[in-house]
C-alpha cells in the first residue's frame, strides 16, 4: 500500500477518470439509442398496428365488488348481514352542467356538504363513466320522489346495492364492530386492485379484525366500452368469490339477557367458557346503533354519541380500565398460601384499620367498627381488607405482581378484536419508569385490596377469573368459533389456544379459596348471599368495590353525598357452576356502588339465562 | 466553456447566473425539461390545472435548495458527506420501526412537519461517501478500497431492498457502482462480479425478489398473463405509444391517455402520455434534451480539478442516466416494471428535490474548479 501511496499522479488518475467517463457517455448513448431504436419500432415501423389497436382499444377491465361475509352467533342467528338499499349515484360524462345538476337534485332528496364532499373525493379516483355515489340509504319516500321525476335528470340514476346491515341493532355492538365507508386513510392499507370496487371496509370489532376473512375476492369483467367509455357489453366475467361467513362464540340470547340485566346502568360484562375461552356475552353499556355508522353517520348525531356523558362510544369491556377492587383478593390469597406467607388458620385480627409499623397513617377497613379475628377464608367471605393489607405487607409488591401476572394481570388478553387495552400491572420498575419515583410501602398495602395503580379491563377480569376457575390454565379468549367458506360449504373451527399456565403447588391451596369462593355467594355471612335465593346450581364469585376517588384520612366516604360520577365502581367476578365450571363473568358497574347489590345480581342473570336451560 | 473575462462581452443572464453560483447551460436545459414536463403533467392529470400548481411548487422549492446546494463549497460538502450518509442510515433503521406503511411497503418516516423517504438522502450520500473516500487514494482503486466502498454501498442498499423498493435501491446501487466504475476498478474484477452475479441469478430469483417482483419480470415475457396488474400497464403503455406515430396526436389529443386507459398516467407511466401525444419526432427531442444534461454533467465531471468533484459529479450525472433509461425502458416495455419516475417530469416531490440538490452539487463542482483556478 505505502508505495502505492506515493505513485498518486494526479496526471495518470485524471486520464483514467476521463477516459472512463467518455466511456460512460458512449455506453449512455448506446443504451439510449437503444430506447429510441424500439420507440422507432413502436411507433414508426408498427403504427398502423398500434393505431388499430388504440382506436379498437374498447376493452376494458372492471372491478365487480365481493359480497361482504355473514356473521352469525354460536346457534346460528343472523347478527350482520347484507341488505339491498337504494343509492343516489351520477354518472359525471352524461351530465352536462354537473354543479346545475345537483343544485336541482336538492328540490327533490337532502343530501348534506359531507355526502357532497364524499362525492367530489370519489369523483377524483373514478373514471367518468362510472357511477358515483352521492347519498346512501335513500327511504321509500326519496325513492318514489326521485323515481317520477328521473327523466329529468340525464346520467342520474337509482341503484341498488347490497348495504351492510345489524339486524341485532344496538346489540352486541362493541363485540361486532362495523363497517364504514372506505376513506384516504383505509386506502392507503388495502391492496387497490383487491379494494377496487369495494365501498364499505370493517372500521372497529371484529368488522376490523376479521376484514380480510369478511371481504372475499374481487371478480373481474372484461367490458367493451365505446370511443367515449361507456360499456356496451360484457365479454367475459370471472365472479367475485364472497367472503367468509364467522359463527361467533357469542350467544346472542345471553347477550341481551346481559344487556337488559344492566337497564339504564353503565358499565360492562364479560362472561367466558374457561375450558376453551370462548366469549359467551361481551357488553359494554350503553350501546348505540352501529347501522347509523355504515353509511356515514351525520355530523350532529355523531357529536350527540361522542359528546354523551354516558360515553357509548367507549368499549367498556375491552378498553374500560379499573381498579378491580376486592375481586383481586381472590389471587392474592391463592398466592400468600402458595408461597406460605399464610397459612389457612392464621389469623388477623381485623379492628377497622391497619398501621405500618411506625407510621401514623390509618389504613381503613370498608367496616368502620372491624371484622375481628380473621382467617384467609373469612377475609375473603366477608371481604375484610385489613387481613390483605397484612398479607401485602408481608408478600411484597414483586411477589404480588408476579403472581397476578401469571393470570394474565397486566397484558393483553390477544382477544380477536380491536381496541383492547392492557390494564396496569404496578411493580417497582413501572413506578420508576413511569413517575420517577421509589414504590412506597403504603403503595403495596392498597394494591393488595386491588386499588392504587392496579387497573384491569373487565375482560381481563373475567379471563383471570375463568383461568382460576380452571385452576390456573388461562386461554385466549375468543370471539368467533369457526368460519366458513362459502362456496364449498367448509367450516373451520378455531382452536382454542392456551396462553398462559399457572402450576398449582399444593391443590388443597386452591380448594381452599374456591370454597371460600363457594361462601362469599352462599354461606351465611357471604358478601353476595342475597343473589343465592332460589338458586338451583352453585356459584363461586367474589364482590368488589372500587373507588373512584380517594377519602381523606379522617373523613367519611357517604354514598349521598358524593356526586353520582364519584361514587365507588362495583364489580363481581364469579365461575358456575362450582363444581364444573362452564361460564366465568366479570361485571363492573361504573358508580354502581357496592358489588353485592348493584353487580352481582346481573351476574345471577347471566348464570341463570346460560345455565338453567341446559341444567 | 470558455470563460470570457471581458465584462462587457458578459450578459445579464450570464452575470446572474454568476452570481449564484449556476452553471448557465445545464441550469437552462433543466428549466426548459422541467417547465416542458409541467406542460406535459397538465395533460396527463387531464387537465388538473391544482396538479400542476402543486408540481410547479415544488419545482420551486427544488430549484431553490439547487441553488442553496450549488453555494456550498465543495470541500464543505465533502466534509458534510459522513455526516448525511450516518444521518440517512440512521433514519432507514428509523423507518424499520416508526416508519409509516403505504402500498404495502415501509418507506416513509414522519417528522410531523415533513414526511419524507430517508432512501432519497441515500441517493446523494451514497455516491458523496464513497467519492469522498476514493479522493484520497491512489487509483485506480485497489482490493481494498473496493472493499470498503461496497460495504458503504451495501448497507443502505440492503435497508432499502427490505422496504421493499427496489426501484429507489436501483439508483442508490448504480451511483455507489458508478463512482467505483469512474474510480478505475480493474475490467477484470468487473468482469469477474457481472460473471459471479449472473451465475448467482438463479439464487437472486429465488430468495431475493419479493414474490410481486418476479411477477413483473415475469410479466415483461408475456405481458398477458397478468391483465389486471403490470401486464396492463405494459399493454397499454405500448399501444399509447406506438399510436402516437410519427408526430403524435398532440397536446391533450392522446385518446389512450385521456380516456385514461394507461395507469399511472401521471407518475411512473407519464412517457407513454408523452409518446401519445408528441409522437416519436418528440420522442427524439426530449431524449436529446436528457442526453445534453448528461453530457453536461459528465463535461463539468472532465473537468473538475479534483478526484472528488471529478467521482460525485460523473456518478450524479449517470444517475441521473439510469433514471430515464430505466423508466423509458420500463414503458416501451424492454426492462420490467420497476416504481422509477421519469426524472424531473413525472408527478410527485420526493425526487424531484433530489436530483435538483444533485445538480446543485454538480454545480457546485464546476465553481470549485473556476474559483481555484
Amino acid at each position: 500500500m505505502s508505495k502505492r501511496e506515493q505513485l498518486k499522479d494526479d496526471y495518470l488518475e485524471n486520464r483514467l477518470i476521463r477516459r472512463r467517463l467518455g466511456l460512460s457517455a458512449i455506453i449512455a448513448t448506446i443504451l439510449l439509442s437503444l430506447v429510441l431504436g424500439r420507440l422507432y419500432v413502436l411507433q414508426v415501423v408498427d403504427y398502423e398496428h398500434f393505431a388499430t389497436l388504440s382506436d379498437s382499444n374498447r376493452i376494458r377491465i372492471k372491478a365487480l365488488p365481493p359480497t361482504r361475509g355473514l356473521i352469525f352467533d354460536r346457534n346460528g342467528v343472523v347478527m350482520a348481514n347484507n341488505l339491498p338499499a337504494y343509492r343516489l349515484e351520477i354518472v359525471r360524462e352524461q351530465v352536462d352542467d354537473l354543479s346545475a345538476t345537483l343544485q336541482r337534485l336538492r328540490r327533490y332528496v337532502d343530501y348534506s356538504e359531507q355526502d357532497l364532499k364524499r362525492f367530489e373525493q370519489s369523483s377524483k379516483r373514478r373514471r367518468p363513466f362510472e357511477s358515483i355515489p352521492l347519498r346512501f340509504n335513500l327511504n321509500d319516500e326519496e325513492v318514489a320522489r326521485l323515481a317520477v321525476n328521473l327523466h329529468k335528470f340525464e346520467g342520474v340514476e337509482i341503484n341498488a346495492r347490497l348495504t351492510r346491515n345489524y339486524p341485532l341493532g344496538s346489540h352486541a355492538v362493541h363485540a361486532l364492530g362495523y363497517v364504514g365507508r372506505i376513506d384516504a386513510k383505509d386506502l392507503g392499507k388495502v391492496d387497490e386492485i383487491d379494494y377496487a370496487g369495494t365501498t364499505h371496509i370493517g372500521k372497529l370489532g371484529l368488522e376490523k379484525f376479521y376484514e380480510d376473512e369478511l371481504h372475499g375476492t374481487v371478480g373481474v369483467q372484461q367490458v367493451e366500452v365505446n370511443a367515449k367509455g361507456r360499456t356496451l357489453r360484457v365479454l367475459t366475467e370471472s365472479p367475485p368469490i364472497q367472503g367468509n361467513n364467522l359463527y361467533l362464540t357469542i350467544d346472542s340470547r345471553l347477550q341481551m339477557v346481559a344487556e337488559q340485566a344492566f337497564g339504564d346502568l353503565r358499565g360492562a360484562a364479560v362472561a367466558i367458557d374457561p375450558n376453551n375461552g370462548e366469549i359467551l356475552a361481551l357488553v359494554s353499556m350503553p350501546t348505540f346503533d352501529p347501522n347509523l355508522f355504515v353509511n356515514g353517520i351525520s355530523f350532529d348525531a355523531y357529536n350527540q354519541l361522542r359528546d354523551s356523558s354516558q360515553r357509548p362510544l367507549f368499549n367498556r369491556a375491552l378498553s374500560g380500565q379499573y381498579p378491580p377492587g376486592s375481586t383481586v383478593k381472590p389471587f392474592y390469597a391463592l398466592a400468600g398460601l402458595e408461597a406460605n406467607v399464610t397459612q389457612k388458620d392464621k389469623e388477623v385480627y381485623c379492628k377497622g384499620y391497619y398501621q405500618l409499623p411506625g407510621e401514623p397513617r390509618r389504613y381503613r377497613d370498608w367496616k368502620k367498627e372491624g371484622h375481628g379475628p380473621m382467617q384467609i377464608s373469612d377475609a375473603i367471605i366477608q371481604s375484610c381488607d385489613i387481613y390483605f393489607y397484612d398479607l401485602a405487607y408481608r408478600m411484597g409488591i414483586d411477589r404480588m405482581s408476579l403472581f397476578l401476572a401469571q393470570f394474565g394481570f397486566g397484558v393483553k388478553t390477544g382477544i380477536d378484536s380491536t381496541g383492547e387495552r392492557s390494564g396496569l400491572l404496578p411493580s417497582r420498575e413501572w413506578k420508576r419508569r413511569a413517575e420517577g419515583l421509589p414504590w412506597f410501602p403504603g403503595e403495596t398495602l392498597i394494591t393488595g385490596i386491588g386499588q392504587g395503580a392496579l387497573l384491569t379491563t373487565p375482560l381481563q377480569l373475567a379471563n383471570s377469573i375463568a383461568a382460576f376457575a380452571s385452576k390456573g390454565k388461562r386461554f385466549r379468549p375468543r370471539l368467533v368459533k369457526s368460519i366458513e367458506q362459502v362456496r364449498d360449504q367448509t367450516r373451520t373451527e378455531t382452536s382454542s389456544e392456551v396462553v398462559g399456565q399457572y402450576q398449582i403447588l399444593k391443590e388443597i391451596n386452591w380448594t381452599h379459596i374456591h370454597n371460600a369462593l363457594v361462601n362469599v355467594v352462599h354461606g351465611p355471612r357471604g358478601t353476595a348471599r342475597r343473589i343465592s335465593r332460589g338458586i338451583k346450581y352453585r356459584v363461586a364469585g367474589k364482590t368488589g368495590t372500587s373507588q373512584v376517588f380517594e377519602v381523606a384520612q379522617d373523613e367519611e366516604y357517604d354514598a349521598e353525598t358524593v356526586s353520582d360520577k364519584l361514587r365507588d365502581h362495583a364489580l363481581f367476578v364469579s365461575y358456575a357452576p362450582a363444581e364444573k365450571p362452564r361460564i366465568a363473568i366479570a361485571v363492573i358497574v361504573e358508580n354502581g356502588g357496592h358489588g353485592s347489590t348493584v353487580a352481582a345480581p346481573i351476574a345471577r342473570k347471566i348464570m341463570d339465562a346460560y345455565l338453567l336451560d341446559q341444567l | 466553456m470558455n470563460q470570457s473575462l471581458d465584462p462587457d462581452s458578459v450578459s445579464i443572464t450570464r452575470r446572474v447566473m454568476d452570481a449564484l453560483r449556476l452553471d448557465p447551460v445545464l441550469f437552462l436545459l433543466l428549466i426548459v425539461l422541467t417547465l416542458f414536463g409541467s406542460t406535459l403533467l397538465y395533460s396527463a392529470t387531464g387537465s388538473d390545472i391544482a396538479s400542476v400548481v402543486r408540481q410547479l411548487t415544488r419545482l420551486a422549492v427544488a430549484i431553490l435548495l439547487l441553488i442553496a446546494a450549488a453555494n456550498v463549497p465543495l470541500r464543505v460538502i465533502r466534509k458534510m458527506s459522513i455526516w448525511l450518509y450516518l444521518g440517512g442510515i440512521a433514519m432507514l433503521i428509523a423507518v424499520i420501526y416508526f416508519g409509516e406503511v403505504g402500498k404495502g411497503a415501509q418507506r416513509w418516516l414522519d417528522l410531523g412537519i415533513i414526511r419524507f423517504q430517508p432512501s432519497e438522502i441515500l441517493k446523494l450520500a451514497v455516491p458523496m461517501i464513497v467519492a469522498a473516500y476514493l479522493s484520497d487514494r491512489v487509483l485506480p482503486v485497489g482490493w481494498k478500497e473496493l472493499l470498503v466502498s461496497s460495504i458503504l454501498v451495501l448497507i443502505p442498499l440492503l435497508l432499502i431492498a427490505r422496504q421493499p423498493d427496489l426501484g429507489t435501491a436501483i439508483l442508490v446501487g448504480s451511483a455507489g457502482f458508478f463512482v467505483l466504475f469512474l474510480a478505475g476498478v480493474r475490467w477484470r474484477i468487473i468482469i469477474s462480479l457481472a460473471l459471479l452475479l449472473s451465475s448467482m441469478a438463479p439464487l437472486l430469483w429465488k430468495f431475493a425478489l419479493h414474490e410481486y417482483q418476479r411477477k413483473r419480470i415475469l410479466t415483461l415475457l408475456d405481458p398477458e398473463s397478468d391483465p389486471l396488474g403490470s401486464g396492463y400497464h405494459i399493454i397499454q403503455s405500448k399501444i399509447a405509444i406506438g399510436s402516437g406515430g410519427v408526430y403524435g396526436k398532440g397536446w391533450l389529443n392522446g385518446s389512450q391517455s385521456q380516456l385514461e386507459f394507461i395507469p399511472e398516467r401521471s407518475t411512473d407511466f407519464i412517457f407513454s402520455v408523452f409518446g401519445e401525444e408528441f409522437g416519436f419526432f418528440g420522442s427524439v427531442v426530449l431524449i436529446l434534451i436528457y442526453l445534453a444534461i448528461i453530457y453536461r454533467g459528465l463535461y463539468i465531471a472532465a473537468h473538475s480539478t479534483e478526484n472528488f468533484g471529478r467521482l460525485l459529479a460523473g456518478a450524479l450525472s449517470l444517475t441521473f442516466f439510469v433514471y430515464l433509461f430505466v423508466n423509458t425502458g420500463m414503458v416501451t416495455g424492454i426492462l420490467p416494471v420497476v416504481g422509477v419516475p421519469l426524472p424531473l417530469i413525472s408527478y410527485g416531490g420526493t425526487s424531484m428535490v433530489t436530483l435538483m440538490v444533485g445538480f446543485g452539487l454538480i454545480m457546485s463542482i464546476r465553481s470549485a474548479r473556476r474559483f481555484l483556478g
